[in-house]
């Protein structure tokens, strides 16, 4: 019996990838457990294996053939006839049962990334005329690192992974072969040690730059970060400041669970002495994050697993940052200001997109730094537009967008025609199944009807 | 690990070996099956197997009594079907659906069972270990003999969180018995890249814990070493160590492309030390099961973890207003 070999999804968020290499040709014979090819993935190489014991028929994907969709048939594969094969050789379940079914009943929730147009900014972050080149926020972030640690040999890498496996999420690529191992540090899987090892080294004179494979890890550290790096400038009267990067990715990214998909934005922001930067391009991304390597104090750098494969326009510029609390206009409008932050933006730029087909004209801004917030951009734009939506994937209480909400009542009460409205991520921990999890995350429809509502239509 | 024993005759009746090919076998197809729908996407997120490590769940599982407990990491599949969770439910909690443990809000990292008394299923490396010892500090205020198997990973054993609880659990003598499945890698990194320490058994003497290495591919030292630590936790005596030396065919989860070792190393594991050919070959020597008793065997289990994949393909998804339940009790 003939069955079909389809396209393995072969991490949480991948939707696509590109048959790097076939590892068998049309004729031979395999063995469950057989590598039939390999596949890359925005992150890794991964070698896919043969469920199943049989001979390849056609081969329907040419080695090379990037952006082959998850469960497209890549093969055909005959069954050895129901002859049993010797346990317990993995022999897997019978043919046809397999990789031979339909399509999955749901697939991955994560948005297909297409290339982002560079925005038409209020105020450029890199003079007109500046070259750019298109480059994903993972590429940004790698050459913001290295790029730091080119010019300064105080700063170094830690974390998990780092080094030998070339990072979780492979943001820190080749840094290991570039800086060796005296500035590329894999550690044991220990964050609160680690984290109160690298504020230590801080204190010490060191910049270090550390990285929680997600930040939900980042929780065992709390206390470091909090208790030690946050409070020590005040508590000494400023002579002990604590100049450290914390950064990986943070939220939601694709099914992996309540443990696992946390947004951490609010929190972080609560604390005075804490920088918070959130980006979303991949401009941002690098600029911010050199910004905060150089920066004297403790900075907060939130990522997004599902932003890290999103290309962008960055400016080819020798040395490129961005400074903290200068929010960016991607888009101007004059109904509402619709005001996000990180993964955010990829739904209030979609909601603007459609209220435009609407005749709602929406001016977009993102805060890219969460402290210090750049106020004055959002009051100048609420100013003249009257309304204002928040979009955040953080729980609705406590809410960067509450205290915006706040400030502008504050500080803009004449000028409001309608109450601010906060789109958030739902009340509740993080579901698996995928039907909830679309639920209770913030989405572009969402965002639709709050600025429909705030505007009054 | 030592080479292949030529199989000696051990101490053990043939329903008891049959038992353990049957549950070790049950656990390897089911997570073959697992790793089959995730590619299809009809599983998501993270998932991570167990694939070579089925001797240390049900050689344990032979040493406990009912109202013993167990807690665990995400890589919890084996020790669910190991302690007689339906392999249906477990299935489809992995598609997260409405007939999984969890009704599909947990998925594979976060499923529980207050009926067979598993307490997860924890996705933060090293939080189950000290809530092992709280499930056996539990029971020894209560007043019962049950003792807690708080299993945690060679990577899981550098968190600072395990030596408080190694601490406590000595100071107040609770009935815990930790068992650290040292397969070698965490994530990518070997044990020897994590630490100077030799074993990692020998760190409870620190706290005054007694403990000792076991193969942990073999399910009948797992057995024999298990009892050994529910008797002295079940005296009073607890807690004990117990370090398992085993490890893992498969990546750390399903997106790890395993670069940090190479195929050679795993292929010499699975030829030398595979815990079910073990048995399978006591089965055969011994004269206790032909070769034909044994693919009827293969074919019950495969029966078995079909109709689970059935199940989990057929289950609904969960009804939306799930949503807003469990959040408060
Ligand atoms: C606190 C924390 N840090 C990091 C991770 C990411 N992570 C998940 S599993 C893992 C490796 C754990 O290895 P080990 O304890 O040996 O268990 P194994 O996976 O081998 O069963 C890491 C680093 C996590 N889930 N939680
Ligand atoms: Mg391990």
């Amino acid at each position: 019996m003939a069955t079909q070999v389809l396209m393995p999804a072969l991490s949480p968020t991948m939707e696509e990838g590109t048959l790097a290499r076939w590892l068998v040709k049309e004729g031979d014979s395999v063995k469950s457990g057989q590598i039939l090819a390999e596949i890359e993935t925005d992150k890794a190489t991964m070698e896919f294996e043969a469920a199943d014991d049989g001979v390849i028929g056609r081969l329907l994907v040419a080695e090379g053939t990037a952006g082959v969709k998850v469960n497209t048939p890549i093969a055909e594969m005959a069954g050895e006839g129901g002859a049993a094969s010797a346990p317990p050789a993995p022999a897997g379940a019978a043919a046809g049962t397999t990789l031979a079914v339909s399509g999955p009943l749901s697939g991955p929730v994560a948005a297909v990334p297409a290339p982002v147009k560079a925005p038409q900014a209020a105020f450029p972050d890199w003079p007109a005329g500046t070259p750019t080149k298109t480059m994903t926020v993972r590429e940004a972030l790698r050459e913001a690192l290295a790029e730091e640690m080119r010019s300064n040999d105080r700063v170094f890498l830690m974390g998990e992974e780092v080094g030998e496996y070339q990072g979780a999420y492979k943001i820190s690529q080749g840094l290991l072969d570039e800086f060796g191992p005296k500035r590329v540090i894999d550690t044991p899987i220990t964050e609160h040690g680690f984290t109160g090892l690298a504020v230590g080294a801080a204190f010490g004179g060191l910049n270090p730059v550390l990285e929680f494979m997600t930040f939900n890890f980042s929780m065992q550290a709390i206390d470091q970060i909090i208790n030690s790096a946050a409070k020590t400038l005040y508590m000494s009267g400023g002579q002990m400041g604590c100049p450290i990067v914390f950064r990986g990715p943070n939220g939601a990214a694709a099914r992996v669970g309540a443990q696992h998909s946390q947004d951490y934005a609010a929190w972080y922001a609560q604390i005075p002495g804490l920088k918070v930067a959130m980006p979303y391009s991949a401009a941002d991304a690098k600029g911010l994050l050199k910004a905060a390597i150089r920066d004297p104090n403790p900075v907060i750098f939130l990522e997004n697993e599902i932003l890290y494969g999103r290309s962008f326009e960055v400016p080819v510029l020798a040395d490129f940052t961005i400074p903290f609390g200068k929010a960016r206009v991607w888009r101007e409008g004059t109904d509402v200001t619709i005001v996000s932050f990180g993964i955010g933006m990829t739904y209030a730029l979609e909601a603007a997109e459609q209220l435009a087909k609407d005749g709602l004209s929406a001016e977009v801004i993102d805060l890219r730094t969460l402290r210090p917030i750049d106020y004055d951009t959002v009051l100048a734009s609420v100013q003249k537009t009257n309304r204002c939506v928040t979009v955040e994937e953080g729980w609705p209480v406590g809410a960067i967008g509450n205290h915006l909400s706040a400030t502008i009542m504050t500080r803009a009460f004449d000028y409001l025609d309608a109450p601010v409205l906060n789109c958030t991520g739902k009340d509740v921990p993080m579901p698996y199944a995928a039907n909830l999890e679309k639920l209770a995350l913030v989405t572009t429809a969402e965002v639709v009807e709050a600025v429909k509502s705030v505007c009054y239509r | 690990m030592a080479a292949k024993k030529p199989p000696e005759t051990p101490n053990v009746s043939k329903d008891e070996l049959l038992h353990f090919y049957r549950e070790m076998l049950l656990i390897r197809r089911f997570e073959e099956k697992a790793g089959q729908l995730y590619g299809m996407g009809l599983i998501g997120g993270f998932c991570h197997l167990y694939i070579g490590q089925e001797a240390v769940v049900v050689g344990l599982e032979a040493a406990a009594k009912e109202g013993d407990k167990r807690i665990t990491s995400y890589r919890d599949h084996g020790h669910m079907l190991a302690c007689g969770m339906d392999p249906k439910g477990v299935m489809a909690e992995l598609t997260g659906r409405a007939g999984g443990y969890s009704r599909g809000k947990g998925g594979s990292m976060h499923m529980f069972s207050k009926e067979k008394h598993f307490y997860g299923g924890h996705g933060i490396v090293a939080a189950q270990v000290p809530l092992g010892a709280g499930l056996a500090f539990a029971d020894k205020y209560l007043g019962n003999d049950n003792v807690t198997f708080t299993y945690f990973g060679d990577g899981a054993a550098n968190q600072g969180q395990v030596y408080e609880t190694y601490n406590m659990a000595e100071l107040w003598n609770l009935p815990v018995v930790f068992v650290i499945e040292n397969n070698q890698y965490a994530m990518g990194t070997s044990m020897k890249r994590a630490t100077r320490s030799r074993t990692l058994w020998e760190r409870g003497a620190a706290y005054g814990i007694k403990g000792e290495a076991v193969d942990g591919m073999d399910v009948l030292a797992v057995k024999a070493a298990g009892e050994k630590a529910v008797a002295i936790c079940r005296a009073g005596e607890g807690p004990y160590i117990l370090e398992m030396m085993t490890y893992r065919y498969r990546g750390h989860s399903m997106s790890d492309p395993a670069k940090y070792r190479t195929r050679e190393e795993v292929q010499k594991m699975r030829d030398e030390k595979d815990a079910i050919e073990h048995v399978r070959e006591l089965l055969l020597q011994g004269g206790h099961a032909t070769d034909e008793d044994l693919k009827l065997i293969d074919r019950d289990i495969k029966a078995v973890v079909n109709e689970s994949a059935e199940f989990a393909k057929e289950s609904p998804e969960p009804d939306l207003s799930e949503l807003w339940t469990d959040v408060y009790a």
